[in-house]
């Protein structure tokens, strides 16, 4: 793991009308991690990692890309750098197979405006081999035929395979059966041992206490604690989550409360 | 080989129907009509039933690609009144007189604009294509009406010039009719040996074959019984090439997996980074302008257009066409050559019945009926297909 992480968020905040969901937020994220992001329902996962997308745009704060300052005002331009989210719904096209969903929108092609399609097909199988997912008999196939953890793995496989250096999956096991979880779960740590940071927003505290290094909890929009998982406790978690010490009053932010 | 049938037993199963109810639909129909009517099964029938199809099928491919991103073209049958219209009025002698290609190709400039315009409410202005192209239905019956009844006085105009005359009611030599045969099993063998050889998971050789060696039969013995009658119609080989052209188009071009994309998941596209809104505007240019083709199909064979051009049961009879050929209203689903399979069926029930003499009512509820069937199992083949879907 490198020294500077890959991705830093310094003071980060954002309102929407009257809601502040973000307050003075730090966050980072080291390469070939897996950082988990974890908070109750309105805690402000949802908005970090999308203002890290590029779909909100940040009031304040600094965003730092392997060291740099970056700005990121599309979700194309955090493609660019390097920066691929896996949404809760997977955005996957169902009447369409595998190699159409990986490559879409991004599709190769020849000789002017053909399709490229054993490229594709190649390219496909390759990256999904890579990720020791073995359970998909063919690339073929249509996706609506898959079950929820192939589906899972086509989508990330379909977000590692752009010269991905961040990986964001916003509550990947949130559908999945027992063994699809598991089968996810080894999906994102293999991610991590190839390099990339992981950044997995989740509620299920045994998925994170399995797959993750560090988790991140947030409490009405404020981080309130960054534990190593190898040194803390769900007991110790769920407490941040629920009861973490927050430095400003929600709501009230020029307004300082200390609790006790 | 056996694991092939299999999986496609499955997917059959699993709503994934493909050709196969209008190829069973298309059997019971001869089957049924040869049966109940001498006449049906005669060279001179199939030959006239070529040409009845040939201007639906032309507009259902224009349907087909609108049904596929979800959408309807309500105003098709109207759109091509208008460009056959626009056509004939161009070419008038001396009136203005223009040659046959400059008017054509007026005409459909005409009928693709009306697409992009329809388009651009609908993608703009956020009101769905239903209404829309409902207003547009409305709107150029109109203009149909107004044009006709100012530039004649018995409210029907007659084409006068030969090329555009012979486009629908010419016949190729029974010599082209057979080239015309070869290429189209050609082109079909080659693409499908291209993706097989190029190490592409596909079917295995053994059912390419038969596919080939089916198609290359049933296509030979079209042509034979053409051309015992009076040829191959001109107009199969206008048709065949939209046909070859817009399949490529739906199934080897980045647009045409983007129009199948939007039709899938919108959102998906869009998140993607597809243009959504884009991809609808081509689409319906595509429809206004194969409907501008139909419409010039259809005057040709008429040699004339009159007020009542675009009228009748035409809208209905295309999108059942499209329907019927396995294009899904619920969109992501469909091919091209859909369009064509579906006209096949329709015109030979339509041919059929007009034969047995039936009354127009009757063949209004039969047509309808058929319609209904089509529509029935598409909806359960959707629901199969939802069925085996997701966690």
């Amino acid at each position: 793991m490198a020294d500077t992480p890959l991705l830093e968020c310094r003071g980060v905040s954002k309102a929407f009308g009257a809601v502040q969901a973000l307050y003075n937020v730090d966050f980072d994220v080291r390469e070939g991690e897996v950082m988990a992001l974890v908070g109750d329902n309105g805690a402000g996962k949802s908005t970090l990692i999308k203002s890290i997308a590029g779909i909100y745009s940040l009031d304040e704060g600094k965003l730092l890309f392997e060291g740099e300052p970056i700005e990121i005002h599309s979700p194309r331009e955090a493609a660019r750098l390097g920066i691929e989210i896996v949404y809760q719904d997977l955005a996957l096209a169902d009447n369409l197979d595998v190699v159409a969903n990986m490559f879409l929108g991004r599709e190769r092609i020849q000789n002017g405006f053909v399709l490229n399609e054993s490229s594709m097909e190649r390219t496909s199988r390759e990256t999904l081999d890579s990720l020791h997912v073995t359970t998909l008999r063919s690339v073929r196939q249509a996706v609506a035929g898959l079950s929820g953890g192939q589906r899972q793995a086509v989508a990330v496989a379909k977000a590692v395979m752009w010269n991905s250096k961040l990986v964001i999956l916003d509550e990947p096991t949130a559908a999945l059966g027992v063994a699809q979880t598991r089968q996810v779960l080894d999906l994102v740590r293999r991610l991590a041992e190839r390099g990339l940071g992981v950044v997995i927003v989740s509620h299920n505290l045994n998925d994170i206490f399995e797959a993750a290094d560090r988790i991140t909890v947030l409490r009405l929009g404020q981080r309130v604690a960054v534990f190593e998982r190898a040194k803390t406790t769900q007991e110790e978690v769920v407490h941040a989550i629920t009861a973490g010490a927050l430095t400003h009053a929600p709501g009230a932010v020029d307004v300082e409360v200390v609790e006790a | 080989m056996a694991e092939y049938l299999r999986g496609w037993l499955q997917r059959v199963r699993d709503g994934e129907l493909g050709t196969l109810p209008i190829i069973v639909g298309l059997v019971l129909i001869v089957v049924t009509f040869a049966i109940l009517e001498d006449n049906f099964v005669t060279e001179r029938n199939f030959t006239n039933l070529l040409l009845q199809m040939s201007a639906v099928a032309t507009i259902a491919i224009g349907v087909v690609f609108v049904l596929l991103i979800g959408e309807i073209d309500l105003s098709v049958a109207f759109v091509s009144a208008v460009g056959g219209v626009v056509m004939t009025l161009l070419l008038r002698p001396g009136d203005p007189g223009w040659s046959w290609w400059l008017a054509i190709g007026f005409a459909l400039l005409c009928t693709t604009a009306i697409g992009f315009l329809q388009a651009l409410v609908i993608t703009k202005a956020g009101v769905p294509s239903f209404v829309v192209t409902l207003a547009g239905l409305l709107i150029w019956s109109g203009v149909v009406l107004i044009l006709t009844t100012q530039y004649s006085t018995a409210g029907t105009i007659r084409i006068q010039n030969d090329v555009v005359v012979g486009i629908a009611n010419d016949f190729l030599s029974a010599t082209w009719g057979w080239i015309l045969g070869g290429v189209v099993v050609a082109g079909y063998a080659v693409s499908q040996l291209r993706t097989a050889l190029s190490g592409l998971n596909s079917k295995p050789l053994l059912v390419l074959g038969m596919q080939i060696a089916g198609l290359a039969a049933v296509t030979f013995a079209a042509v034979w019984y053409a051309n015992k009658d009076r040829g191959v119609p001109k107009v199969a080989l206008i048709l065949g090439i939209l046909i070859a052209f817009w399949s490529f188009v739906a199934t080897r071009t980045r647009f045409g997996r983007h129009v199948y994309a939007v039709g899938g998941s919108a959102e998906a596209a869009r998140r993607a980074g597809i243009n959504v809104d884009r991809v609808r505007i081509a689409v319906f240019m595509i429809s206004g302008f194969m409907a501008g083709v139909g419409g010039i199909i259809l005057a040709s064979r008429l040699r004339s257009v009159a007020t009542n051009t675009g009228s009748g049961n035409l809208l209905l009879l295309v999108i059942a066409a499209a329907v019927i050929g396995g294009t899904s209203l619920f969109g992501g689903v469909g091919r091209v050559v859909s369009a064509l399979l579906g006209a096949l069926v329709i015109a030979s029930i339509q041919n059929g019945m007009d034969l047995m003499g039936l009354a127009s009512g009757t063949k209004f509820v039969i047509t309808g009926l058929v319609l209904l069937g089509a529509v029935l199992v598409d909806a359960y083949a959707k629901r199969r297909r939802a069925a085996r879907g997701v966690v």
